[in-house]
């Protein structure tokens, strides 16, 4: 049986465009069959502590598993689904050229209905019982949409609040209380104009601190009012609006944007979906040595960020290796050490030895700046099909003025 | 086969192979466009042809104040551009100022728009540069006022960065048709019949040099319609250009908003193309308006107060580019710098040591990439242009309309195209398919740079070489390129640059596996530390503008013995 298998692969493998026979369920043949091939793996590459950690992983996975890593850099990851989408209209289904990709829950839900994905494959990855996803469900769902093994997940995010302590001694601890504060600090606080990722997270993240029901918002659109539901929502953008930087006529272009001005002193208030980044960025000389941060009260909006295969990559057994390395021990406690990158891990602790436990303990540099452990109730994202009606309708509101 | 045979064959083929490499990429590049604009994208499930795209482009908010943005800029720049180049040359031509500019023109051509942009936009920001020196001692301001600009909504802050890039390319630009049209010996002409110097330069060197800079001008007319880096970081958000927009539907997650984003490339096409026909009527109208004026005798034209404007106008955009240079290279050695302080303090060189691994690669990949499509480009548009002496007539205007192609159709949804039609042609991703992407974009340009030098060479030199028995070759390699090399240097300097500058095709067409200062500086871009951002952009500004100091001291260098060949053709 072993023979006549050794037989077929090596069949397999001599035939071009094939290469790399394996059984999902036999993850020897997996490592196997990824031993030698080189990874294209595209992620944002605008953060350089993100890009260190990955040339750590390349590193990794090159002395453990032979495996070349090479991180295609790119300002917007649209930019690859663009790719992988003109390879499937030009009937390309065998060799394309990214094996692995880091998106977000939009971007999945797009990419996995127009079947641009490869799987089901990562509740086989060795590791990923180690999350314990009977205890954290969220790693089989990304804005809601249930995985089903066509991604992995790498880390965890969440709405993160922070400020100038030097400048501010109460920050707003809730949606109402943050127009009152607005009111008081005019033009010190703004969000990323939407449908930038932060920009759109933020109208999720207003929208659950105003509805009386925020139960509708876990169902499809289509079955709720979308008009009276967020109606609230552009009330508090009606008021909240003229106090805002620039008096919200003029909005930044995202995430990294935001941060610049509040190192620029611009705003004195702002959030991040990384609730280390604010300490990260008072070590890298980006934001205020006083900067502090903290939660909502009622909770601020959580999610998981995902590694997926698109359906036509060439080495998807180096993309499962390198997938399942990922979430190691080694690896999730190297990614939250505050130094190198600190990215919240995915793993349960409980799943872990002592030895490995002890791996994940923080840095105490900037800890000043870290939101409390504790607090901040996770609120999980809507469901995705809110997400472009709410987009367009800002626009039809406040895109063009 | 005799030498003359081998030329005719070889300048035969030439141009049809500029043709071919020009035409297959943009044709399938401008398909790529147009079938989603009306709705066919197997891929997405678009399996109909319908109107429904451009329905919901009509349906857009703020539509049409996107095409006035991009309209405005567009020609604005242009004319700023235009006209401070032609007063300041008009005014300083035969003076040393004139001469001191020259020696500033490269470094400054080589700043990447983005970089150029950024370098900008922190000068001039609420917390910029500024406002921090007059901070707080003048204001009284401890933190950064709220004011709207850069991204005001009239587009003034787009405008004037695009007016600091644009002005060095004309004057470029310039320094080469000037020759070409004899600048010199009609100003001496003008000058001794009393002219004065603007009037003179207006009056006579001025219907001599706009239709050797026609196309530079159309090329930047383009450019500032449809850019996007420039406008991204300085236009208005509420709503941004068109192009932005563009490229914003086109990186939607929602991937079915592509198909509106194709309606939209297409618009952008139109409104570049409107603004092209725009300027062209205006040209018609100029010309036939100032008949009258050139011919009037009339010695004057409000010399003093343009000659001053002039002055002011353009210091005002050299000291803009160098302030705007001056901030990168202070953010590059920055550690946290708030406001209102006007330096970093203490300065750090740990940004430049933790950029310092692994730039290696970048800048050799980026070099070879840019070597390889420049030279490609270079041979074609040598080829081409050659067969036009041959011909005794310049190209076809359909294959100025391919040539011109890569220039008016965004680039975002041009690649689209591209990269299937990469695939389809199973070429494999990687430095060629990277270098022939790049020669798309680069040989455009060149042409350009090249076209009116090379065509207004007398061709009575090449005659009189003909007639003391040179073969085609020997005309071609004795004569034409010794004394067109000053021009080509200059324009390979251009399409060196352009090929330093191209973000997408790399990503695109290398997907991932060619890695250039270019894709390093966008992607770390977007993570908006100013502190990487002013050291990519330093990078990529250093490759450039060697290519120009190369293409300017080289002819010297070669020449020092027969100096008449720098002076004219």
């Amino acid at each position: 049986m072993r023979h006549t298998r050794g037989l077929l692969l090596a069949a397999m493998l001599a035939v071009p465009g094939i290469g790399q026979a394996f059984e999902l369920s036999e993850w020897s043949t997996v490592t196997e069959a990824a031993s030698g091939q080189t990874v294209y793996w595209s992620a944002w590459g605008g953060d350089s502590r993100v890009n260190g950690y990955i040339d750590w992983v390349a590193e990794q996975v090159e002395v453990r598993h032979d495996i070349e890593l090479v991180h295609v850099k790119v300002g917007d990851i649209a930019e690859t689904v663009g790719r992988i989408l003109a390879e499937k209209s030009a009937g390309n289904t065998q060799e394309g050229t990214t094996d692995l990709l880091w998106i977000n829950g939009e971007n999945f839900a797009a990419m996995k209905e127009r079947e641009l994905l490869y799987g089901p494959w990562a509740e086989q990855l060795p590791n990923f019982s180690l999350t314990a996803p009977e205890q954290n469900p969220e790693v089989r769902e990304d804005f809601t949409l249930p995985v089903e093994g066509y991604e992995a997940p790498w880390g965890r995010a969440q709405i993160t609040f922070y400020y100038d302590s030097a400048r501010v001694s109460e920050p707003p601890r809730s949606m109402p209380a943050l127009l009152e504060w607005a009111r008081e600090n005019p033009g010190r606080f703004t969000y990323p104009k939407p449908p930038s990722f932060f920009g759109t997270s933020f109208l999720k993240q207003a929208l659950l601190g105003l509805v009386k029901t925020p139960e509708v918002l876990y169902e499809p659109v289509d079955n709720a009012d979308f008009e009276a539901v967020t109606a609230p929502l552009w009330r508090y953008l009606d008021q909240l609006h003229p106090h805002l930087w620039r008096e919200g006529e003029d909005f930044p272009a995202g995430g990294p944007k935001m941060r610049q001005l509040m190192g620029d002193g611009s705003l004195s208030l702002a959030f991040t979906f990384t609730p280390s980044a604010p300490a990260a960025g008072v070590l890298d000389h980006q934001l205020p040595p006083s900067t502090r941060s903290y939660f909502l009260d009622d909770g601020t909006l959580g999610n998981v960020h995902f590694v997926a295969i698109p359906f036509n990559a060439q080495h998807k057994a180096g993309a499962l290796v390198v997938a399942n390395f990922l979430m190691s021990p080694a690896a999730q406690a190297h990614k939250q050490d505050l130094s190198v990158w600190g990215d919240a891990s995915v793993l349960e602790m409980s799943r872990l030895s002592a030895e490995q436990r002890e791996a994940f303990e923080t840095d105490s540099r900037a800890a000043e700046s870290l939101p409390p452990q504790a607090a901040g109730a996770l609120l999980r994202e809507p469901h995705p099909s809110w997400i472009e009606p709410l987009e367009s309708a800002w626009r039809q509101r406040y895109g063009s003025q | 086969m005799t030498a003359a045979l081998s030329y005719r064959l070889v300048i035969r083929t030439l141009p049809w192979l500029t043709i071919g490499l020009l035409s297959l990429p943009v044709l399938s590049g401008l398909a790529g466009a147009l079938a989603p604009a009306f709705g066919w994208l197997p891929a997405l499930g678009g399996e109909q042809l319908s109107l429904a795209p451009w329905r919901e482009l009509a349906r857009v908010p703020g539509l049409g104040e996107m095409l006035r943005l991009s309209l405005v800029s567009g020609l604005g720049s242009a004319l700023i551009s235009l006209a401070v180049v032609v007063l300041f040359l008009g005014s300083f031509l035969q003076s040393p100022v004139y001469r001191r500019l020259q020696g500033w023109l490269a470094p400054l051509l080589a700043v990447p728009h983005a970089a150029a942009a950024i370098g900008l936009a922190f000068l001039l920001a609420p917390s910029g540069w500024v406002m921090r020196i007059v901070s707080p001692w003048l204001t009284g301001l401890d933190y950064p006022p709220d004011f709207a600009f850069p991204g005001d909504d009239w587009g003034l802050a787009l405008i004037l960065g695009l007016v600091i890039k644009e002005v060095p390319f004309l004057l470029l630009m310039s320094l080469a048709a000037l020759v070409q049209c004899r600048a010199d010996e009609r100003m001496m002409v003008a000058r001794s019949l009393g002219y004065p110097p603007l009037t003179a330069f207006l009056k006579t060197v001025m219907p001599g040099l706009y239709p050797l800079l026609r196309l530079p001008v159309y090329a930047v007319i383009a450019f500032a319609t449809s850019n996007v880096e420039v406008a991204m970081i300085l236009g208005p958000t509420t709503p941004s250009t068109l192009a932005v927009a563009v490229v914003g539907w086109l990186h939607d997650p929602d991937l079915t908003t592509r198909f509106m984003a194709s309606a939209g490339a297409l618009l952008q096409l139109l409104v570049t193309l409107v603004a092209l026909l725009g300027w062209w009527l205006v040209e018609r109208l100029v010309v036939r308006l100032s008949r009258g004026w050139w011919q009037d005798g009339h010695r004057h034209c409000g010399e003093r107060s343009l000659s001053l404007l002039a002055r002011w106008a353009m210091r005002l955009v050299l000291g803009l580019m160098l302030l705007a240079l001056a901030g990168l290279a202070l953010w590059s050695v920055a550690g946290y710098w708030p406001f209102p302080q006007s330096l970093p303090w203490p300065p750090t060189l740990g940004n430049w040591q933790d950029a310092a691994d692994g730039l290696l690669s970048p800048v050799t990949q980026s070099l070879a990439v840019a070597l390889g499509a420049t030279l490609l480009s270079l041979v074609l548009v040598l080829g081409s242009l050659e067969a036009e002496t041959l011909r005794r007539r310049p190209l076809r205007p359909g294959a100025q309309l391919i040539l011109y192609l890569p220039l008016l159709v965004p680039s975002v949804a041009f690649l689209f195209g591209l990269v299937m039609l990469q695939a389809q042609l199973g070429q494999q991703p990687g430095m060629l398919a990277v270098i022939l992407g790049h020669a798309v974009f680069v040989l455009p340009y060149l042409f350009l740079s090249l076209a009116e030098s090379y065509r207004r060479l007398d061709p009575r030199w090449a005659q009189q070489a003909r007639s003391l028995g040179a073969g085609p070759w020997r005309v071609f390699m004795g004569v034409r390129l010794p004394m067109l090399l000053a021009p080509i240097l200059t324009a390979a300097a251009v399409g060196f640059a352009v090929s330093i500058g191209q973000y997408l095709p790399t990503l695109l067409l290398g997907a991932g596996r060619v890695e250039t200062v270019t894709t390093e500086a966008v992607s770390l871009a977007s993570g908006g530390d100013r502190r990487l951002t002013a050291i990519h952009a330093l990078l990529q500004l250093a490759l450039p503008a060697l290519g120009f100091v190369v293409a300017l001291l080289l002819p010297r260098l070669l020449f020092r013995r027969r100096r008449g060949l720098l002076l004219s053709h």
